[in-house]
């Protein structure tokens, strides 16, 4: 069966556009990126007929094809680039009953581009209690398209939208407003002249959006840079055509949607004076957070344990049943361990995009944004950068991804670079041993435990950091703040189990496939450097097992594997890493064995332990951290002393709190800001904060 | 000095007179902000900044800042119903 209709769904956000978009494809959706840039393209398939299937583009939700944010250009490019790879053969825009009219705007605009276009007015089950009364026929007949009222979470009127789908070719293509009349004459018939092949609002787009239009031939581009050399009077036609805009979709509304007031109760107005109340909002706010912390961490560390645990088992049992060689140790020292790195945060970033769903499903998280505005602006960022923040907590990947709906690209650019600050949950492992440690299990004040509180300090200590460099980066940065902040507060629904749990897949899937890449990459170059190493490298077995011989009687063959082991380490690519760059760490306390994880904790921080425990010898018993934590106690440096003491403990936890470990972090940044200048700025400037903190730290608690 | 959406006290209504077009965003217009129509000051944020206001039968937050650019002409509660 071929694929080749393809169809694009358009919407003002909260119009319950994914919930059609879920109700049409249900499971058959792909998350993928659009070629060069990261916003995730959502397409499915839809079968429409027993002959055809079509092809379902979930565009990012938009009020106009105007872009003026990264999710916005998407919109435009998909549907005015006819050499992009999406464009549509038709485009379903998709209206909510309550704000029909702004709803319209964005299909009057759509209409206008001469693609066929069908109207779809989603949660029509709720107009009769809002007392919304629409004349469908009429309202068809003057938008000049087919209007299909449907509810898409009740699952009415989808049928009817897919016959009339089937049937495209037969909309019409007339504009809706002619712009070229009444918006300026001369200068749009200059503008038909000049591109006649394609309509006029569409030749006015180009001329005006400052996107790429490198789709297009050479001379049409030198048309458009000549009409776009008429700057100031672009400004003033694109406000007088909004305004056109509206007025003739008021002239349209009048006749054919009327709405009783008397209807509707203010539960809204009710909500918002509490969620947004001066103290009330704030406590609840803060209640919110501790709840997803809460859960982020307690729950979710019961199928992680599950997750680590079934891993361990299975490199275990590769290693066992599968015949000796290379490809075995690449599987059960680099493939099992790396899947297994990125799967163990699959409960917590489930439940973080759980959580965040419901706040965004419900319309709390636009009051979030609307309470917390303020305040973040004096660092530089907009309300609209909680989010991020808050999603940092469980990785800064997909945190980095949701700042794409922030308007000011200086004040999205400052919560990208300061959102890897933000305590992820990489970071917990590395943290949970340290504290073992360094710090006595002993309670402060009789209630609170001393390692609890260490624990949240660093939380502190990383939205600390994370707000005092963005307060650094608001005032040295110098790109011009076109500041601009605009966010609607959308009614409150509760929020649809089946638009929630497709959302979950889809991030935790697309969470899994980007940095499951990185990681899966970086861990089989560690591999490969650890078990591979020069000169000394080679008749390891003989040389060890002679020396340990020699020295202690009794040694189990356990034993002098695990010596094998740690000799091969400290002679391997790997160990000349560590030692060669052990000069530059001593100042803060850490030996070469530390080196090697430091370095390998590029790949993902949490690599630290396993790392360490490679390192030491103990196998792979990372279930068992006693084990661990006792090899590190018992290690000693050169004097004698522990390598894990007080000092080079607090080193190290300060080191990982401010340090850029993470080559996932920095592959999306780079391609978040399509530049190398801001990860560099990331990977370098944390780095020389985590250094000098961390030598300041050492060298006065030594 | 003419009233902006950023002087009405929350509970206000008032027509929209006249938006500064060179610094206003055009999205805000695009979003139902558009002069003749009735705006209402829902409230303000707990820290007098943003403004939550209707428009148009949006409901839109916007900063201070851009509220200060678009004058209004209140309307007296009471006289006129709309």
């Amino acid at each position: 069966m071929e694929s080749n209709l393809k169809i694009a769904l358009v919407g003002n956000p909260n119009t319950g556009k994914t919930s059609l978009f879920n109700q049409l494809t249900g499971l058959n959706q792909k998350v993928g990126n659009y070629p060069g840039i990261t916003v995730d393209k959502k397409t499915g398939t839809c079968r429409l007929s027993d002959t055809l299937n079509a092809e379902i583009i979930d565009l990012p939700g938009t009020y106009s094809i105007n872009a003026t944010s990264a999710d916005e250009d998407i919109v435009f490019d998909t549907l005015v680039n006819e050499r992009n790879p999406n464009f549509p053969d038709v485009v379903v825009v998709v209206a909510e009953v309550e704000n029909l009219k702004r709803n319209l705007f964005l299909y009057s605009q759509i209409k206008d581009l001469g693609l066929p276009t069908l109207l779809v007015i989603n949660m029509i089950d709720q107009s009769k209690r809002k007392g919304i009364q629409i004349d469908l026929t009429l309202l068809a007949k003057e938008l000049k398209t087919k209007v299909i009222p449907i509810s898409a979470r009740k699952n009415i009127g989808i049928d009817e939208l897919k016959k009339v789908l089937l049937d495209y070719k037969s909309l019409n293509s007339e504009p809706v407003a002619d712009i070229s009349e009444k918006v300026r004459g001369f200068f749009f018939e200059h503008i038909k002249d000049a591109f006649p092949n394609y309509s006029i609002y569409k030749s006015w787009l180009l001329i005006t959006q400052e996107e790429v239009i490198n789709f297009l031939t050479p001379d049409l581009q030198g048309k458009i840079k000549h009409f776009r050399s008429w700057d100031h009077k672009i400004k003033h036609f694109q406000h007088k055509e909004t305004i056109y805009r509206y007025q003739v979709l008021h002239e349209i509304l009048k006749n054919t949607y009327v709405v009783d007031r008397t209807k509707g109760t203010d539960l809204r107005g009710w909500l918002d004076r509490i969620l947004t109340h001066k103290i009330l909002g704030y406590v609840i706010f803060a209640f919110a957070l501790l709840l997803i912390f809460q859960s982020v961490y307690a729950w979710a560390s019961i199928p992680m344990d599950w997750i680590d645990v079934t891993f361990a088992r299975l490199a275990d049992y590769t290693q066992k049943h599968l015949p000796q060689g290379t490809f075995t140790n690449l599987l059960t020292d680099g493939i099992i361990p790396g899947i297994g790195g990125v799967l163990i945060f699959i409960p917590q970033i489930a439940i973080l995009f759980f959580f965040v769903a419901i706040l965004e499903e419900t319309g709390y998280m636009s009051r979030v944004v609307f309470l917390m505005d303020k305040i973040m602006r004096r660092f530089g960022m907009s309300g609209k950068s909680v989010l991020p923040l808050v999603s940092g907590t469980a990785c800064a990947i997909p945190a980095i991804m949701t700042t794409r709906n922030i308007e000011s690209w200086r004040e999205r650019l400052i919560t990208i670079l300061v959102t890897p600050f933000v305590t992820c949950s990489a970071r917990l492992p590395v943290y949970a041993i340290l504290i073992a440690l360094i710090i006595p299990e002993k309670s402060f004040l009789g209630i609170f435990n001393l390692q609890g509180l260490t624990l949240l300090g660093l939380y502190f200590l990383g939205f600390g950091a994370a707000f005092s460099s963005a307060a650094l980066l608001h005032a040295v940065l110098k790109i011009k703040n076109k500041s601009f902040f605009i966010i609607e507060l959308p009614n409150y629904q509760l929020p649809s189990l089946k638009n929630l749990g497709l959302t979950v897949w889809d991030k935790t899937k697309s969470f899994v496939l980007e940095a499951g890449k990185i990681i899966l990459a970086i861990s089989i170059v560690l591999w490969f450097l650890a078990a591979h190493g020069g000169k000394k490298f080679k008749n390891i077995e003989e040389i060890v097992t002679q020396n340990s011989t020699s020295r202690e009687k009794n040694l189990t063959p356990n034993q002098l594997q695990n010596q094998i082991d740690a000799y091969r380490l400290e002679n391997s690519y790997l160990g000349n890493i560590g030692k060669a760059i052990e000069p530059v760490i001593k100042p803060l306390g850490y030996d070469w064995k530390i080196g090697i994880a430091l370095i390998s904790s590029f790949a993902a921080r949490e690599v630290f332990v396993g790392t360490l425990a490679t390192i030491y010898s103990v196998g792979d018993s990372s279930e068992n951290v006693n084990t661990i934590k006792q090899r590190m106690q018992l290690e000693k440096n050169d004097e004698g002393k522990p390598v894990f003491n007080f000092a080079s403990g607090i080193s190290l936890l300060l080191f990982y709190a401010f340090a850029m470990q993470c080559m996932g972090t920095l592959a999306i940044v780079k391609r978040e800001t399509n530049s190398w200048k801001w990860p560099l700025l990331q990977l370098f400037g944390m780095g020389a904060l985590a250094y000098i903190v961390s030598l300041i730290a050492y060298q006065l608690l030594k | 000095m003419n009233d902006t959406i950023a002087s009405l006290k929350v509970g206000q209504k008032a027509i929209i007179c006249d938006i500064a077009i060179e610094h206003i965003p055009l999205k805000l217009l695009e979003m139902g902000c558009l002069p003749g129509k009735v705006v209402e000051l829902l409230q303000r944020a707990p820290l007098k900044d943003p403004l939550y206001i209707k428009v148009n039968g949006s409901h839109l937050a916007i900063r201070v800042e851009t509220a200060a650019l678009i004058e209004v002409r209140p309307i007296e509660t009471g006289t006129l119903k709309l």
